[in-house]
């Protein structure tokens, strides 16, 4: 994991390393300070000239500075390394995403990955700042504060040797005891939010149900649990402060009187009243790192998960490779399915897809009808190989898809997806998604043959129309003649549409049509649709049923030959308005 | 200072702190109020020690050139056991005060959060129509997380830190004012550095906060998007789009936390320099033989300036503690700030006093109230003469000119009337912002309305008490919602005191019972995520059973855009009419062919109803009803 994760460290590397050297000067001038001053406390009081407080005092003061400037810098370059760390991995894991094929998509929810670039990077951020500042530090402090205790105060620093392992043991308890209830605590509390979300998001159905104080009991229920297990998480958790305190304490008390004993039984030869002092300041620095060691240790247990998380995104390998050298020119449109079978998951037993086998013309324009869970989407998604085939091949242009570069073939293999999306920016910002040199010409054109540039002509801002995220300020028949008009403006010798004109009226879906018959009559065409109005007048409807191809053929035909067919023409056309626009 | 008003200008207004401890005070009377005496105690105890400290030095000081332990072991262990006694109080208020802390930070939290949360229930529906959810989401999670941070640890360390400030300095004068004003100086010149350093790290805490939100909100635009990104080939796109926005964190997390790491060794070696000061004027006061100006009237000597300089340490990190929470500060104070501006929004306002009555039928047809359930419903209306009426709940809803404004001046419904007598059908048809949704959100006074009347059952509704008016009122909308929970549970939602039994065939009713049965675990399937795991048909009859289980007379119907397959849509559309028997229903079509059969269908179009009549008359109108329905206007 720590392997994984070290890679995006790149950049800042040196910032990474020099950090913890700063630091480490810092410490060794921060502990030296107190023995300068146990000494400047002895000359004092053997009565001392002023010249030797100056001359302390400048040492001192030279130190402080040398201190400063060092400490200065460490938590300069430990800023710049962590948060370039940071910025290395949201950047690792959003471009490894954008690698990611549609079944690597599949696997993690949007939420799950947005918290992962977020709150999950955030919480490793934090915990790489601590490792390579705090952490350092404090191991640091407690060797230099021990020696020099040793150096100091002699048997009297045996009293570390007494507290520190059983301020340790302490701490190990705690932290051992409180990181399983934080770390069930975290997903009780993941939980209550998402229970937020969904009110939030239902809030009509709970008004219109009058449900407000059903909601409230819920959620005071849910609250009260979070707060349970929180609140003895971080009981256990308390016990840290009192306990080093109690470590302090026993250490002055140790120090006042067996220190005392020995230096008066000794007249100040085994131990001097200013070595006495510097002693307490000692058994309080070491008991502080102690203190921050085990903070820091809570952090990086609690930031564990999500590093986990991070390295899941990370080492996901996508399940789609480009090949070397890749053909990057399909020859036609001509698509060829050959005993294709396909599963989403290798290990489901469910085949999406069984036994197809399909041959398809280039220029033809073939119809797909279907029950939802039939697969239709399955099978036109293997042709632009958003999927691999689990048996068989899949053809375009006479050569088989994974032989093509993946971008080559994706630019001539276009798909309106059903789930689709219109993203933040104008509507020439996202049309030239399609072809990012498409002239305002071609747009307005690519627009005049998916029927969107009567509307957009009315906007008042026009092609410069600014769309809201996921375009929620068109409605749904336009964004889906936005997003036909996108996969237009690649010039595909293939165009898919999944179920795009759904929302779009009768009357502009037979005109998009007959605009595709007559300005594109050479890219193959495959259209996805629930009204057989919408493929009716295609060269071949494919009727698809449980992952098979049940019938095959055009409308007449199919009315002749297909029980099924006939159905679904009927109940169709008893009522609306579908025959009427015919 | 420069910048330092800008940095001013985003911290949470004046006010908030107090609030802020003024709530928790409320939630805790007792609680809190004993852990800041334990606060206070262990603070002023563990300040203490440093004088006996002193003392115990002085002894050794007096005695260490003899080497007789016997005459000073008695003073040493009278120190000792003072000083015993005091870490004992110390310790036992520590914990006091630590283990308090955990229950009054946690319990503060989750009271918070069920107060925001009752608060929220309360809001009208406008709040959530006129505010990103994501943004109703930061003050669950965000908000409240910094003020988990602020309320455990950085309010108690304040107060230590005050205290032992406090108390260190008052022993400090009590010692040498010469000293204490030595210190004073530093203290100066650390405050004017934290106030600086903090001043920009805070900026750059609450810009980097800002900056976290907007990547937050890119990469859900993104993860949402992604397939049509592939789709596309646009990763490289996405990559230089997100480059940006991720080096605009890097930056403000980077000079945030610089400011932030600095602070400490910058006060650290300050620390140390006054350290050397107080040591070279202690001394040469010491060697001057200065009168001594204090508090005790003590002479200045090596046993009073010793102890100083360990005091003089430990004010400097005091100093050092608080300046070390001061973006925990500033950072909890933003996130009340925003909690609190939540608490004060407006709740829904009810002014209904008509209520909904169980009642029955005596023989001369007039109705009276009674406790039992018994199918017969009543509008009971009290009149100032104080008499009270009883009107059979039936379902006839009236619209007499209605004007309405979303936002005042630009009216959205222009003088709708309309009426539904009970058990009728009315449709509205119309393209997208014709206003047919906003007619349904009337009904139930999810918003109140401008000018004109809408009766339900010959009474105002805004004589209607919200919740009762409601309950007459079933509603499918257009998405739909479902709740974690089982499937039984999410239909018994209609209504609470359903049976099992009244659950299933409802569900029968809707035509969700089979597939309900197919499921894993029946109708104790556990639906997550919005019912993640089902087709958005099967989501569809959910929500149609809910409505059926609360048996209203009056239904609304939204119907779905998205595509269903032919199949599942005359399944869904055959629970809807099943649902339609006998109730007044209001329908928002989004297809033609579901509206044939209403009483009256209403075309709208820009608040107006500009056509209304049966299915044949509009189509013999030949308006914009005919050029709908023969798909030469799009219908949305």
């Amino acid at each position: 994991m720590i392997k994984v994760l070290a890679r995006s460290i790149r950049e800042y590397k040196k910032a990474s390393i020099l950090t913890p050297l700063l630091v480490t000067v810092e410490v060794i001038l921060e502990c030296l300070i107190p023995f300068v001053i146990a000494n400047l406390v002895n000359q004092m009081q053997a009565g001392c000239s002023m010249d030797v407080i100056i001359k302390y005092g400048v040492a001192l003061i030279a130190m402080s500075i040398i201190s400063l400037i060092f400490g200065g810098a460490a938590g300069a370059t430990c800023a710049t390394a962590s948060a370039g760390f940071a910025r290395n991995l949201r950047k690792d894991m959003f471009y490894k995403i954008q690698d990611y094929s549609f079944e690597n998509i599949d696997k993690f929810s949007v939420s799950s990955l947005v918290t992962r670039l977020t709150t999950d990077i955030t919480n490793v951020h934090m915990a790489f700042m601590m490792i390579i500042r705090v952490a350092i530090r404090c191991p640091l402090m407690l060797i230099f504060s021990f020696s020099m205790g040793f150096i100091m105060g002699g048997r009297l620093a045996m009293i570390f040797l007494v507290t520190i392992p059983l301020l340790a043991i302490g701490l190990f308890l705690v932290i051992r005891a409180a990181t399983p209830l934080f770390r069930r605590v975290f997903r009780k509390y993941d939980a209550l939010n998402d229970s937020v979300q969904e009110n939030v998001q239902a809030m009509r159905v709970v008004k219109s149900y009058v449900r407000e104080n059903y909601e409230k009991k819920k959620f005071k229920a849910a609250a009260e649990d979070v707060q349970k297990d929180f609140t003895r998480a971080e009981r256990i958790m308390a016990i840290n402060s009192p306990m080093m305190q109690f470590c302090v304490y026993a250490g002055m008390v140790f120090v006042m009187s067996y220190g005392s004993y020995t230096v008066i039984t000794s007249r100040g030869l085994d131990l001097n009243v200013g070595q006495m002092s510097s002693m307490l300041t000692y058994s309080f620095q070491i008991l502080m790192s102690l203190m921050m060691v085990s903070m820091v240790f809570v952090m990086i247990t609690m930031s564990l998960e999500s590093a986990e998380r991070i390295v899941e995104v990370l080492s996901e390998e996508s399940t789609l490779q480009s090949p070397e050298n890749g053909l990057t020119q399909v020859k036609d449109g001509s698509i060829d399915f050959d005993n294709v079978s396909f599963k989403y998951s290798k290990k489901s037993d469910r085949k999406a897809l069984a036994d197809i086998n399909l041959h398809i013309k280039s220029g033809e324009v073939i119809g797909i009808l279907g029950d939802t869970g039939s697969s239709k989407s399955s099978l036109i998604q293997l042709i632009p190989r958003l999927y691999d085939v689990s048996e068989g091949s899949v053809k375009v242009g006479g050569s088989d898809v994974r032989e093509y570069d993946l971008e080559s073939l994706r630019n001539q293999v276009a798909v309106v997806l059903q789930k689709n999306v219109l993203f933040s920016g104008t509507i020439k910002d996202n049309l030239r998604w399609g072809n990012p040199n498409a002239t305002d010409e071609e747009i307005q054109e690519a627009c005049h043959l998916s029927q969107a540039d009567e509307f957009i002509q009315q906007f008042p801002d026009k092609y410069d129309t600014w769309i809201e995220q996921g375009g929620s300020n068109v409605s749904g028949g336009q964004k889906q003649r936005l997003c036909i008009a996108r996969a237009l403006l690649k010039k595909p010798k293939i165009l898919i549409l999944d179920d795009s004109t759904s929302a779009v009226d009768t009357r502009t879906d037979a005109l998009i049509r007959k605009g595709f018959r007559e300005f594109i009559p050479e890219t193959t065409k495959i259209i996805i649709a629930q009204r057989i109005a919408s493929v009716q007048d295609a060269d071949r409807i494919i009727l698809m049923e449980g992952g098979r191809i049940s019938a095959i053929g055009s409308h007449d035909e199919l009315m002749k030959s297909s029980a099924v067919y006939r159905d679904i023409y009927t109940s169709q056309n008893r009522v609306g308005g579908d025959k009427n626009a015919q | 200072m420069p910048n330092n008003t800008t940095a001013r200008g985003r911290r949470a207004p004046k006010g908030v702190l107090g609030r802020l401890i003024r709530t928790v005070f409320q939630f805790y009377p007792v609680l809190l109020p004993v852990a800041l005496v334990c606060i206070l105690i262990n603070a002023v105890v563990s300040s203490m020690p440093s004088v006996f400290m002193q003392n115990a030095i002085a002894v050794v000081e007096e005695t260490f050139e003899t080497g007789d332990w016997s005459s000073a072991s008695g003073p040493i262990f009278r120190l000792l056991t003072i000083l015993i006694t005091l870490y004992i109080i110390s310790l036992i208020a520590g914990i006091c005060y630590t283990q308090l802390m955990a229950i009054i930070t946690q319990g503060t939290l989750a009271k918070m959060r069920e107060k925001m949360f009752d608060h929220m229930q309360d809001l009208p529906i406008r709040y959530f129509d006129t505010h990103n959810h994501g943004d109703i989401m930061s003050f669950y999670t965000n908000d409240i997380d910094t003020l988990r941070q602020m309320i455990s640890q950085s309010l108690p360390q304040l107060m230590i830190s005050g205290v032992t400030l406090l108390s260190v300095f008052c022993i400090m004068i009590y010692y040498s004012i010469w000293l204490a004003l030595v210190v004073i100086g530093g203290v100066v010149i650390m405050t004017f550095v934290t106030r600086y350093v903090s001043g920009h790290s805070s900026r750059y805490f609450l810009r980097q906060q800002m900056a976290i939100a907007r990547t937050e909100g890119f990469m859900e635009e993104m993860m949402n998007g992604q397939k049509v990104i592939k789709v596309f080939c646009h990763e490289d796109g996405a990559k230089a789009d997100f480059d940006k926005v991720n080096d605009e964190l890097f930056e403000n997390s980077e000079k945030a936390n610089r400011y932030a790491n600095i602070l400490m060794p910058l006060l650290g070696n300050i620390g140390n320099v006054m350290y050397v000061v107080v040591a070279l004027v202690g001394g040469s006061l010491l060697l001057a033989g200065a009168p001594n100006l204090s508090l005790s009237g003590m002479a200045l000597s090596i046993s009073i300036v010793v102890p100083f300089l360990n005091m003089t340490k430990q004010f400097a990190g005091a100093i050092g503690q608080v300046s070390n929470q001061i973006n925990m500060i500033v950072m909890g104070l933003a996130g009340a700030n925003r909690i609190f501006s939540l608490l004060d929004e407006e709740p829904e306002k009810d002014e209904g006093y008509v209520t909904l009555v169980n009642a029955k039928e005596l023989e001369d047809g007039s109705l009276e109230e009674c406790s039992e359930r018994t199918n017969v419903w009543a509008w009971k209306h009290p009149h100032h003469d104080g008499t009270v009426t009883y009107t059979r709940l039936q379902g006839d809803v009236r619209f007499f000119d209605v004007d309405f404004a979303y936002v005042p001046g630009k009216t959205v419904l222009h003088n709708v009337t309309l009426y539904a007598k009970p058990g009728q059908k009315v449709a509205f048809v119309g393209s997208t912002g014709a206003g047919k949704t906003t007619i349904t959100n009337l009904i139930n006074r999810f918003y109140d309305i401008a000018d004109g009347k809408i009766r339900y059952d010959g009474i105002n509704i805004n004589k209607i008490k919200k919740d009762d008016l409601r309950r007459s009122l079933g509603i499918v909308l257009q998405e739909t919602n479902l709740f974690t929970g089982t499937v039984m549970e999410n239909i018994r939602y209609g209504n609470l005191d359903a049976t099992d039994g009244e659950c299933m065939a409802a569900a029968k009713l809707a035509g969700a019972d089979d597939f309900i049965r197919r499921l894993p675990d029946g109708y104790d399937t556990m639906l997550t995520g919005n019912g993640a795991n089902l087709s958005q048909g099967q989501r569809q009859l959910l929500a149609i059973a809910r409505a059926a289980v609360a048996d209203p007379p009056v239904m609304i119907m939204d119907e779905a855009t998205s595509s269903i397959d032919t199949h599942t849509e005359a399944i869904v559309q055959r629970g809807m009419d099943a649902l339609m028997m006998g109730r007044t229903t209001f329908v928002i079509a989004h297809r033609l062919s579901t509206v044939q059969n209403s009483d009256a269908i209403m075309v709208l179009d820009h608040g107006r109803i500009i056509e209304r009549g049966t299915h044949d008359d509009l189509i013999k109108l030949n308006g914009t009803y005919y050029q709908l329905y023969t798909g030469a206007l799009e219908l949305d």
